[in-house]
């Protein structure tokens, strides 16, 4: 019990200080007593677990945190909602003494502190769970969970008494799961859970959350939800950081809007709507509807049989793929990311070689089994918007301009014989900025200073304004503001209304719905099931768990 | 400006100066510690580098080989490449260098030889960095491993050739004949007499290292290999999607790379030495990856970094001449004290400029 002797001591540490304010001392042994009745109780009490007053962060000019002020009730699960870019992730930085505030108060349990880094946060009672996981994949959970905590310079008393910590703490909350088993080999909601145990392992009383269903799928993200419920109703304070919505709404006591590094609204979750939410996330009524005329669709300018493909590390992930995407059609491809959408966008653009598979483009027809190259992919009039821009859509070292023309380079438009043509570069560029209202409108400036927003506009512009007949797009509106996300949309739909055909990875199922004209849903490698943008979304859920409801009475593959 | 990032003169101009502050701070120290005065140190150093004609000969002709062996590493860490074999390939560039001179020497005038040995330095260097690039690509043999190896294989190549092959009968110095006049590169001396060189070696390659900076300034920033070579290095998965062949880049920048490096056999076998021999690249290769990091890859930078390494040597070996406690010894410390500064240790002033700029830029904003 290393640990919990640990924090116990920083707590008696803390009671010292404050001796002489009897009030504090009171509340300390009330805490004291209350953590060994049981904590019901104290969900009802009115003592903030965690209080921000005025707190402001900037990195250089750009304000990340203005002037926060923060009351997080103990015992109660409290969410933080704001878009990408809202300061969410820098304010839980602070608290978990990643960042250092430039000005404002932090008071955990009423007592005025400072975190300095995370080792300090720890010994206070907070526990992070990142949004990617901190966890070795080679070590077993045991293992992972003493990380950091080992306990001396010999692992042996130190694996003993935690393997029974270990034990205790995940029967008090619910969370099975094997201390030997090697986290490599579990699922990711397990994963997560060994995170969540990492963290009370350390005396954590105050749980940070950080986009913790962004990899789960909705099943696992429901059981996430009940643990976080288990952990509040034992006394644990749980900070939840994302941005949809439906969990806010799902799982929270409380909820505080952020929006551009300011906090502009708590609220009880109870008396809020999901649609008032998302008006205070963006300072105005969004339109979550896409206009979708009716567009005559034509033939197949993409069709795909039987494809399979490995990673690099030889484990099949795309099994046995094949659909056929029209004219003037948007076919979305829905999962939970992971489940095999990367490394098919990666085989159709050529980026990557299939173990088998046929492809046929825009009338020719291609072995992907072969090498193939994504010049050769462009130049048959596919474009391809990748998933994650920042790895493979831009060199954020390079300008705007020179990003423009990333794939196209070899164009006679933009070259004079061995030479760019950088004038004539530029000045398309400067078109296209204004067309697609890029800020700020900067062809000189290196693309990593953008905002996501407008990043992936620049990837867009340069995919669209090619002029392709086949569009793959994965994940338009990853990490981009709702204002962006419009234009994105819109964008995509004058693409179908075009003629072209569009493929649509995205594991944002609003948006697959809204704008795809046809749904197969991708589940461990496999196409589950296909639907029309019509499904709900609880029968797409299950899909992406891969469950198909249909697939008793409906026996045909999905072409 | 996010965090971290600095304006490009401070980039480009504080931060390798400070550097070198910190380098020539550690120096004298080490040089109080031996009992001298560094002041006196440095005195002798810079005059005798530049202080009369015959040193700055000398340092123009160091810094034309560093120029030449900068550039190389230059262009492969344009590509995210790590050319460490420069030594190697500017050996083995010198053996094509001297072949072209013992055959054409005797026939042709120096101004005929002279393109013809530039080819052939190119084609040999470039050769002996196709196999390590090739391997990269092909088959993932990480590259410093294998220009490592390629260094030494090069060095017992050339060992076998000169004392075997390329040697005149009846002599017992591993080296080739002399050249006469038609594979000898004039000398500045002699070109510009009105201006006094000195015995200095300095030649008409000092002027070609600087056409070749040019050259790889057009290549890197202006044309559509450069523009690959740089994406490449820069963000291998976003080539990969550009569609752009990772196996092609990797192995032509390699063949750049080696064939700039072979170069500077036309300053040392063409220029000053006249003829083919043991060991004439004497480290040029790996001074070239410190003055490739100091210069930031960039052929101005390249110039400047040369320059001053260029100094170093020649100052140094003055320096040596005239205190001789300060042993030639005592010279390699200080420049490795320059290496470590500008180049392991880069980033070591980095947080402190960028955090001092930050504020002030912060402060000006909202003033």
């Amino acid at each position: 019990m290393g640990s919990v002797r640990c924090f116990s001591w920083g707590r008696g540490n803390a009671f010292e200080t404050v001796y002489f304010e009897s009030r504090h001392a009171i509340d300390t042994q009330v805490n004291d007593l209350i953590d060994q009745k049981g904590r019901a109780t104290v969900a009802e009490s009115n003592v903030p677990a965690i209080e921000l007053i005025g707190v402001s962060k900037s990195f250089g000019p750009v304000q990340a945190n203005k002037d926060i002020d923060l009351v997080v009730g103990k015992g109660s699960i409290h969410g933080i909602i704001g878009e990408n870019g809202a300061g969410k992730s820098t304010l839980m930085s602070i608290l978990y003494g990643f960042y250092h505030a430039d000005s404002g108060t932090i008071k955990i349990d009423d007592k005025t502190t400072t975190i300095p880094d995370s080792k300090s946060a720890i010994a206070q009672g907070i526990g992070m769970v990142h949004q990617h996981f901190m966890l070795v994949d080679t070590f077993t959970v045991l293992e992972n969970v003493i990380l950091g905590a080992e306990g001396g310079a010999l692992l042996k008393d130190g694996v003993a008494n935690a393997r029974s910590e270990l034990k205790r703490l995940a029967d008090e909350y619910d969370m099975t799961i094997d201390p030997d088993a090697v986290v490599g080999d579990l699922p990711v909601g397990s994963q997560q859970r060994v995170e969540i145990l990492k963290a009370l392992y350390r005396g954590a009383d105050i749980l940070i959350l950080d986009e913790p269903t962004g990899v789960l799928t909705p099943s696992e993200a429901d059981h996430l939800f009940r643990i976080l419920r288990v952990l509040r109703d034992q006394g644990k304070t749980v900070l939840l950081i994302t941005h949809k919505l439906r969990e806010i709404m799902n799982v929270t006591d409380m909820v505080s809007v952020m929006r551009r590094g300011e906090m502009v609204a708590s609220r009880k979750t109870a008396e809020t709507s999901m649609e008032g939410l998302a008006e205070l996330m963006v300072g105005r009524s969004v339109l979550l509807e896409v206009d979708k005329p009716e567009v005559e669709v034509g033939k197949p300018l993409l069709k795909v049989e039987g494809l399979n493909v490995k990673d690099d590390r030889g484990v099949l992930r795309v099994k046995d793929v094949s659909f056929k995407v029209r004219a003037g059609e948007v076919l979305g491809i829905a999962g939970v990311s992971g489940n095999g959408q990367s490394e098919l966008l990666a085989a159709l653009s050529g980026i990557t070689r299939a173990e088998s598979g046929k492809m046929e483009l825009s009338g020719e027809k291609l072995d992907l089994s072969k090498a193939h190259d994504a010049a050769e992919m462009r130049t048959m009039g596919m474009s391809h918007v990748p998933e994650d821009r920042h790895r493979m859509g831009l060199v954020n070292k390079f300008t705007e301009y020179e990003n423009s023309i990333l794939g196209y380079h070899r164009e006679p438009k933009y070259s004079k014989g061995m030479f760019l043509s950088k004038d004539a570069i530029r000045k398309e560029a400067k078109e296209r900025i204004e067309k697609y209202d890029i800020r700020p409108p900067t062809p000189d400036m290196t693309v990593a200073k953008f905002s996501g927003g407008n990043q992936q506009k620049i990837v867009l512009a340069r995919e669209i304004e090619c002029d392709p007949d086949v569009l793959l797009i994965g994940q338009p509106t990853r990490g981009v503001d709702i204002g962006a996300i419009e234009y994105i949309h819109n964008r995509i739909m004058d693409m179908r209304a075009q003629g072209k055909a569009v493929l649509l990875v995205s594991v944002e199922l609003e948006e697959i719905r809204s704008l795809s004209d046809r749904i197969i849903v991708m589940f461990d490698g496999n196409v589950v099931g296909e639907r029309g943008p019509e499904a709900t979304e609880q029968d797409l859920g299950l899909l992406m768990a891969g469950v198909n409801q249909e697939a008793e009475n409906d026996h045909e593959l999905p072409v | 400006m996010s965090k971290g990032q600095l304006p490009r003169w401070v980039d480009y101009g504080v931060l390798p100066a400070l550097n070198l502050l910190a380098a020539f701070i550690i120096s004298g120290l080490v040089v109080i510690v031996i009992g001298e005065d560094p002041f006196e140190a440095v005195k002798w150093l810079v005059w005798g580098a530049l202080g009369y004609g015959e040193g700055i000969g000398y340092t123009l002709y160091y810094a034309t080989n560093f120029i030449f062996t900068g550039l190389a590493v230059a262009v492969a860490f344009h590509a995210g490449l790590f050319n460490i074999g420069g030594e190697g390939q500017v050996y083995l560039g010198g053996l094509g260098i001297g072949l072209v001179c013992l055959a054409l020497d005797r026939y042709v005038p120096w101004w005929v030889t002279f393109p013809c040995a530039i080819i052939g330095g190119a084609l040999f260097g470039a050769a002996w960095a196709f196999i390590p690039g090739y391997l990269q690509a092909k088959r993932g043999s990480h590259i410093v491993i294998t220009t490592i190896m390629f260094n030494f294989i090069a060095s017992a190549l050339m060992v076998y050739l000169l004392s075997n092959i390329l040697i005149p009968q009846g002599t017992m110095s591993p080296s080739s004949r002399t050249f006469e006049a038609g594979g000898q590169l004039p000398l500045l001396r002699n070109v510009f007499t009105s201006f006094d060189f000195g015995q200095s070696p300095v030649n008409l390659a000092f002027f070609l290292a600087l056409a070749v900076c040019g050259v790889v300034w057009l290549l890197i920033w202006h044309t559509k290999l450069g523009y690959e070579i740089r994406s490449f290095g820069a963000n291998p998965d976003a080539s990969a999607y550009a569609g752009i062949s990772p196996v092609r880049v990797t192995v032509i920048t390699m063949l750049i790379s080696g064939a700039l490096a072979g170069l500077m056999g036309i300053n040392v076998v063409m220029g000053e030495q006249t003829r083919l021999l043991l060991d004439f690249a004497g480290g040029a290769g790996f001074v070239g990856v410190a003055v490739a990091l100091m210069g930031r890859g960039h052929p101005i930078g390249i110039i400047l970094a040369s320059m001053l390494f260029g100094l170093l040597y020649q100052g140094g070996a003055e320096l040596a001449f005239e205190i001789p406690t300060i042993s030639r010894d005592m010279i390699v410390v200080i420049q490795a004290l320059v290496i470590l500064f500008a180049g392991a240790l880069e980033h070591m002033f980095r947080p402190a400029v960028a955090a001092f700029f930050n504020r002030f830029s912060s402060s000006t904003a909202e003033a």
